[in-house]
């Protein structure tokens, strides 16, 4: 079984800052980590391998500092990374992106599952995982919480929906996109940690993987931002004092009032 | 403060901190009252190759030393001193057979312990025979090409949970502190059986119970070293291990201040934080120098052993006296701090105040260790000219 997991690196979000001039991001001084969704992603492809058998390959693009992630990856137990960075690759829209990544896997050659996050933390659009999908020409089956079965040639797995489940098989190759149901990620152990601190991580350009021009980065990325702007911030909340069934008989009444209940 | 950490110990630190925020702490509390042995955390220890961590590359382990050892210890003990026993336990059961053991024996004990499939423990105390250790009244005697083991021993570190046992028994009585020997036993020989288990003050997560050994037929592969090397073995292992009762100290000590910071900052008494008083914050601050006196006293004396220093039992010694004697102080003051709130089990301070206190008791009292102390200081002054 060749496995291929697509990871992002992606800002902790848990404590970010927005300059409130620009409404971006402030990057400085904020931890990066793995794409908390993509650590699920991690753990299905080494469940997968250990039930299958075969090799897992971590793909990621981006900047040069990516690499860290794809060292995570490696002291779990992906057997091989691969970084995609390049200045050409700046400014990828999920297009660009999924483009990019599938492209990568093509040059990679030989694949049977390819498994992406739901969606990423910082961008949140999950359009990536379909993207890379769509672009190789290969089925997919997104928001999966359960692989009930696998074999050389499908695959069986339950979709999360909002209402209830989804069970779908698939021949194979196929990509999936998980969503935190799925497992419990693995931490790594020293023996990981010490073979992801010495592994070769090869790093691909756009010549590296046949793509170049106005297919990739800010030139192949047909999103046009018009504008970004930090959502209104909601008036504060309605603190009821005093004692304790008074301030509920306050909160009921007001409540009624606004016929919210 | 930087300690001057390999980029591996880094490694080891950070792991460890992960498995401590994300396995023990959460469940800390519960396996002290429960006082069941956490067998789903130590897997994950397993897991994360923690149990290689001293032992050598060639045996499956990482190959690293006591330096190693102390740092994975103090991490895990800032959140349960009870469950890093697991570790610091199988770590004393296993120096004895990376340090005497045959290439066979090494062969067949060290990878299952290095994986994480096997703990080991080590038997040497006795009803009648604890800072005493001479005194041991287990018995082998030589039958064949067997040793047939008689006695009791109480109070053993993973007794039970373990597979494999270092056990100390007399096979000489006329021959003193140079009768004993050395035996590796294994879980379910005949004649070895399990008494019984206590109820404890600390570190509850552990579990500590009795041996009975009745006719335990032992094959005389099984001897470690050779006959009548067993005391010497034991304390040639205690001198390697007794940094990581101090490590285990440290880490509980440098929890509880932890704790009490943070609760000092969030406590309003007179309309001001209470860290806002004087009289808590030179408690703070003794409590926090303390540790980092002890800490330098431990690593110094792991990074001396490591680097294959000789005579190391005093500074051995005492490591393991101060370290444990700052976190008994230490966790008492963190209770102080935090009030009647310390008091209860709905912080963590008072069990670090409960599982401190094994501590200056085990591997040897604080009084022994003094006693050690003091016979090497004379001997090195005897020795010197004035
Ligand atoms: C409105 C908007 C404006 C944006 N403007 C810009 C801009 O101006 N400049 C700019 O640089 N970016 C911009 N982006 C960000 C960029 O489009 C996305 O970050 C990027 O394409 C990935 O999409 P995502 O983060 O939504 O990932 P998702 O589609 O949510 O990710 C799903 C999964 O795909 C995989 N995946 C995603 N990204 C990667 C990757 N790089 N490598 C490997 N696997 C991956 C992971 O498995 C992930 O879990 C913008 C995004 C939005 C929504
Ligand atoms: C939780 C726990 C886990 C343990 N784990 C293990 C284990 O894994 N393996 C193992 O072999 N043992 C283990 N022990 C035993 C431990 O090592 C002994 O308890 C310790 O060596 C002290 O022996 P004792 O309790 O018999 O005290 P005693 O020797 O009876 O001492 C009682 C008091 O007298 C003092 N004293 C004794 N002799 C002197 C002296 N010469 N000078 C001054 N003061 C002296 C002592 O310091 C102490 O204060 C464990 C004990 C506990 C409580």
């Amino acid at each position: 079984m060749q496995i291929i997991v697509c990871i992002k690196q992606v800002p902790d979000t848990t404590n970010i800052k927005i300059n409130p001039e620009t409404n971006t991001l402030i990057r400085e001084g904020v931890e990066c980590i793995v794409n908390p969704f993509d650590m699920y992603a991690i753990e299905e492809a080494i469940r997968l391998k250990e039930r299958c058998g075969g090799k897992i390959t971590a793909l990621t693009m981006g900047p040069p500092q990516a690499e860290s992630a794809l060292r995570e990856a490696l002291s779990l137990g992906v057997d091989e990374a691969v970084l995609i960075s390049n200045r050409a690759f700046a400014g990828s829209d999920t297009w660009a992106t999924s483009f990019t990544l599938a492209s990568a896997i093509r040059k990679i050659g030989h694949y049977d599952i390819i498994l992406c996050g739901k969606q990423a933390i910082d961008g949140d659009t999950a359009q990536v995982g379909p993207g890379v999908a769509a672009h190789l020409n290969i089925p997919q089956i997104t928001f999966v919480k359960k692989i009930e079965e696998v074999t050389d040639r499908s695959i069986r797995a339950e979709r999360m929906m909002e209402e209830g489940f989804q069970i779908l098989e698939s021949p194979l190759p196929v990509l999936l996109t998980v969503v935190k149901e799925i497992n419990e990620p693995r931490l790594p152990s020293l023996r990981g940690k010490m073979k992801a601190r010495k592994a070769d991580i090869p790093v691909w350009g756009p010549e590296d993987i046949d793509v170049g021009g106005d297919q990739i980065g800010l030139n192949g990325s047909p999103t046009y931002v018009a504008k970004i702007f930090a959502p209104e911030r909601k008036g504060s909340g309605k603190i009821f004092r005093g004692d304790a069934e008074e301030a509920v008989d306050q909160l009921i009444h007001e409540l009624r009032s606004g016929k919210l209940i | 403060m930087k300690y001057s950490l390999t980029e591996e110990q880094e490694m080891i630190r950070d792991l460890c901190r992960i498995v401590a925020d994300e396995k023990i702490r959460p469940v800390a509390a519960k396996y002290d009252e429960e006082q069941t042995f956490p067998w789903d955390v130590v897997k994950a220890m397993g897991d994360a190759d923690l149990f290689g961590i001293f032992i050598p590359e060639e045996y499956g382990g990482l190959g690293g030393g006591v330096m190693e050892l102390c740092i994975a210890v103090e991490e895990l003990s800032k959140a349960c001193g009870g469950i890093a026993l697991a570790l610091a336990g199988t770590a004393l059961a296993s120096f004895p057979i990376i340090l005497f053991g045959s290439e066979e024996q090494k062969r067949k004990y060290l990878p299952d312990i290095a994986a994480g499939k096997k703990l080991a423990a080590f038997a040497l105390t006795e009803p009648n025979a604890g800072s005493d250790a001479a005194a041991i009244q287990t018995s082998a005697v030589r039958d064949g090409d067997c040793y047939v083991l008689n006695g009791t021993k109480q109070w053993i570190t993973n007794a039970g949970e373990a597979e494999i046992y270092t056990v100390f028994a007399v096979t000489n009585r006329s021959k003193g502190s140079r009768g004993a020997t050395a035996f590796l036993l294994e879980k379910g020989m005949s004649g070895f059986d399990f008494g019984k288990k206590e109820n404890k003050l600390g570190v509850r997560a552990s579990a500590t119970g009795e041996i009975i050994l009745r006719d335990c037929r032992v094959p005389k592969e099984n001897v470690l070293g050779r006959e009548g090397l067993g005391f010497l073995i034991a304390m040639k292992t205690f001198d390697q291990s007794r940094p990581g009762v101090a490590a285990q100290a440290l880490g509980i000590a440098q929890g509880a201040l932890d704790e009490a910071v943070f609760y000092a900052r969030e406590r309003v008494q007179f309309g001001k934080p209470i860290s806002s008083f004087q009289g808590l914050q030179f408690m703070l601050a003794d409590m926090a120098t303390e540790i980092e006196a002890a800490r330098a006293l431990v690593y110094q004396t792991a990074r001396a052993i490591d680097a294959g220093e000789k005579n190391i039992a005093k500074e051995s010694a005492m490591c393991k006296v101060f370290a444990s004697d700052v976190a008994m102080k230490v966790t008492i003051n963190a209770v102080q701090v935090l009030g009647g709130y310390g008091y209860m089990k709905d912080y963590p301070v008072e069990k670090m105040m409960r599982d401190a206190k094994i501590t200056q008791i085990y591997e040897g009292t604080n009084e022994i260790q003094r006693g050690i102390i003091a016979a090497n200081l004379i001997k090195e002054y005897a020795r010197k000219k004035k």
